[in-house]
């Protein structure tokens, strides 16, 4: 087996034994713990008034901007990690076409300013 | 692969396991014990000597509590968010090389969970599935805290796991053009922090500095802590589980055991984000070892020592700013994450890079 | 034998989660069962050696994409009803036509014995310092002009975004009190 396997092997262990930490704490407190529901404990909580309402409920739109930025400045990072570790061989081209690519991106958030989509009233 | 090479793996594996399980017990006391020390009080003092022991009895009485389920839960998924907080929380730290390598029977073992070429990858994508326990444990509870606080949870990491991606690149990108190509293994990272300042510019006077990467990657630095502080949902990020407006935040119908995990993910998650901090900034386990003045296992044992002494300097860091800084407002974080660290990474890579340009290629105008 | 079993574990993982996505009724388990398509996706990459494109799957598509997915799904509120009218007449019969073919293409690729279950190779290549450098390099050389056009797609994706949900001042004031 070569070594690249045995490293990701070695994270599959690894997570194998977190799971099973997690259910052997898990199953234990299932053996300890009383067990005495009422409708009352059973209610969602709502600082002790009875809940109003469903649970679930319309989240606002600003979220999503920030989730489309998000995924924006994502892939920028991404890209520009390739480029950071041949920083030395890619010379000046790689250098001009990763500014140009970084201000581009830069373009998008300065638009978002711009707009106000960022200020949270 | 011989049976030797398994059981070095196993007992790497088995090592970093209980290394994050006894240390996050330890830190959970010691920020109830530098808190209540900070705000005049006397904390944990019961339960062994100092309360050491506080953290232990707290988790066994856990087990023995009562797991609530409300009726209006999602079952699956409510079952299972601490899982997918856990696991990531634990698999971060696999990349993160706590020791300098050691010889055990003619064989180098690295004293690192495993040696991923992607490392630093790796970390962004264990915290990238880490926000979705959050955001699954909000949704799943059929309640409208948690909803709100998993909502926000998830809006508040993803603002600055971006800002803390750009400071990593700041990072790879000086390793990169320091001479002996780029890398994204954590071992390898550490590696290039070794000796002075000093040595490296030429300049004997500068002999004491170490080669640590914070001197030249100090605005990196500051933001990488920053937005460590808010992955972690520490205080004064600690939004998430802002008590006076949302109760507990996601975690609000989790109960016993269960909660426990949560918590547990969390402590992990801030040794992880310091070790990290210490791996990329603070030159790793690089420390001076006396080698041949002091026993072989003394100097073996210090760089272990040395990546602890790093690591707790920052976890002081994060209890110290707990216990200084009022909460921010929703608004405020977001202009902070998005308006100043966001663009401040930015401008800090461009700088270097055209730095980097200069060093390499000269003056434009010559 | 090792890539074997785990494609098989990994390829179903994915089928099952795509086969989630499709039939969940709850918009969040769709999610959750696109999530854990894509997971396994990565795992599929890395035992194909590709760790690079598997970090990158977890970390945009895994993690950033998804959150957008969610995102949208509490904007629309997740305890509203789905409306399950069919608006495309006859897709059901086009369905049943154009899975039947695939499937015979299938069955014949097998039959004359072109299709190989497990693709030679992989395996125990040993990887010359990591896939990211052998990315990197035609990234910013051959494809250049397709690297800086993704950074203007994405800015345009951006601003279309924040077009769409450009809200007036006044009026979420308004609606607040």
């Amino acid at each position: 087996m070569s070594a690249y396997f045995q490293d990701y092997l070695t994270v599959g262990v690894f997570a194998a034994l977190g799971v099973m930490l997690v259910m052997m704490m898990l199953g234990v407190a299932a053996v300890l713990r009383p067990h005495h529901p009422n409708r009352t404990k059973l209610m969602p909580y709502e600082c002790g008034v009875d809940p109003v309402g469903s649970g679930w409920d319309q989240s606002h739109v600003r979220y999503y901007i920030f989730g489309l930025l998000f995924v924006i400045f994502d892939v920028e990072a991404i890209f520009v990690f390739p480029w950071a570790i041949m920083a030395e061989e890619l010379g000046t081209f790689g250098l001009v076409a990763i500014i140009a690519f970084i201000l581009t991106l830069l373009e998008g958030l300065a638009y978002a300013v711009k707009k106000g989509v960022l200020r949270w009233e | 692969m011989d049976a030797i090479d398994l059981l070095i793996v196993v007992a790497r594996v088995v090592v970093v396991f209980a290394l994050l399980l006894v240390v996050t017990l330890l830190n959970v006391w010691l920020e109830r014990k530098i808190v209540a020390d900070m705000q005049n009080r006397i904390g944990p003092d019961r339960a062994g000597p100092f309360g050491i022991l506080q953290t232990l009895a707290d988790g066994m009485k856990l087990f023995f509590k009562e797991q609530v389920t409300p009726r209006k839960v999602e079952l699956g998924v409510y079952l299972l968010a601490p899982f997918l907080a856990v696991i990531p929380a634990l698999l971060t730290f696999m990349v993160v090389p706590w020791g300098r390598p050691i010889e055990i029977a003619g064989r180098v073992v690295p004293l690192q969970g495993t040696d991923l070429n992607i490392g630093l990858l790796f970390i962004l994508a264990m915290s990238s599935v880490g926000v979705y326990a959050v955001v699954m444990a909000g949704w799943s509870s059929g309640s409208k805290y948690p909803l709100l606080g998993g909502v926000r949870a998830t809006a508040q990491a993803i603002s600055y796991e971006a800002a803390m991606g750009l400071s990593m690149v700041a990072v790879v990108m000086f390793t990169a053009t320091a001479g002996d190509g780029g890398t994204l293994s954590l071992a390898e990272i550490v590696a290039r922090q070794q000796g002075s300042w000093g040595d490296a510019l030429g300049i004997p006077a500068l002999g004491w500095i170490p080669r640590w990467n914070l001197f030249p990657e100090l605005v990196a630095f500051g933001i990488f802590l920053i937005a460590a502080v808010a992955e972690t949902n520490r205080a004064p990020f600690d939004l998430v589980e802002a008590e006076q407006e949302l109760v507990g935040g996601f975690h609000t119908e989790y109960s016993g055991i269960r909660f426990a995990m949560f918590f547990l993910a969390e402590y992990i998650n801030i040794f992880t984000m310091s070790a990290i901090a210490t791996t990329l900034f603070l030159g790793g386990w690089n420390g001076p070892t006396w080698e041949g003045t002091v026993p072989a296992v003394v100097s073996a044992v210090l760089p272990t020592v040395w990546f602890l002494v790093k690591t707790y300097a920052i976890i002081l860091v994060f209890f110290w700013v707990r216990a200084t800084l009022p909460r921010l407002r929703y608004d405020q974080l977001m202009q902070l994450g998005w308006k100043r660290l966001i663009p401040g990474a930015f401008v800090w890579l461009i700088l270097s890079t055209v730095v980097i340009g200069i060093r390499q290629f000269g003056w434009p105008w010559t | 034998m090792v890539e074997l079993v785990l494609f098989v574990i990994t390829a179903v993982a994915a089928l099952a989660g795509a086969v989630t996505v499709v039939t969940a009724r709850n918009p969040v388990h769709s999610a959750m069962g696109l999530f854990g398509t894509l997971f396994s996706l990565a795992v599929i990459y890395v035992v194909n050696l590709a760790h690079l494109v598997a970090a990158v799957q977890v970390i945009v598509y895994a993690g950033a994409v998804m959150t957008l997915f969610l995102f949208v799904i509490m904007l629309i509120g997740v305890d509203k009803a789905e409306d399950t009218s069919e608006h495309l007449p006859r897709q059901r019969t086009l369905v049943a036509v154009l899975g039947a073919a695939v499937g015979l293409v299938v069955v014949a690729l097998i039959v004359s014995g072109r299709f190989v279950w497990v693709p030679a190779g992989g395996g125990d290549v040993e990887i010359p310092n990591g896939t990211v450098q052998a990315v990197a390099e035609p990234l910013f050389t051959t494809w250049i002009l397709a690297f800086e056009v993704t950074a203007l797609l994405l800015t345009i994706a951006a601003a279309g975004a924040i077009a769409l949900a450009y809200f007036k001042r006044g009026l979420i004031r308004e609606e607040h009190e």
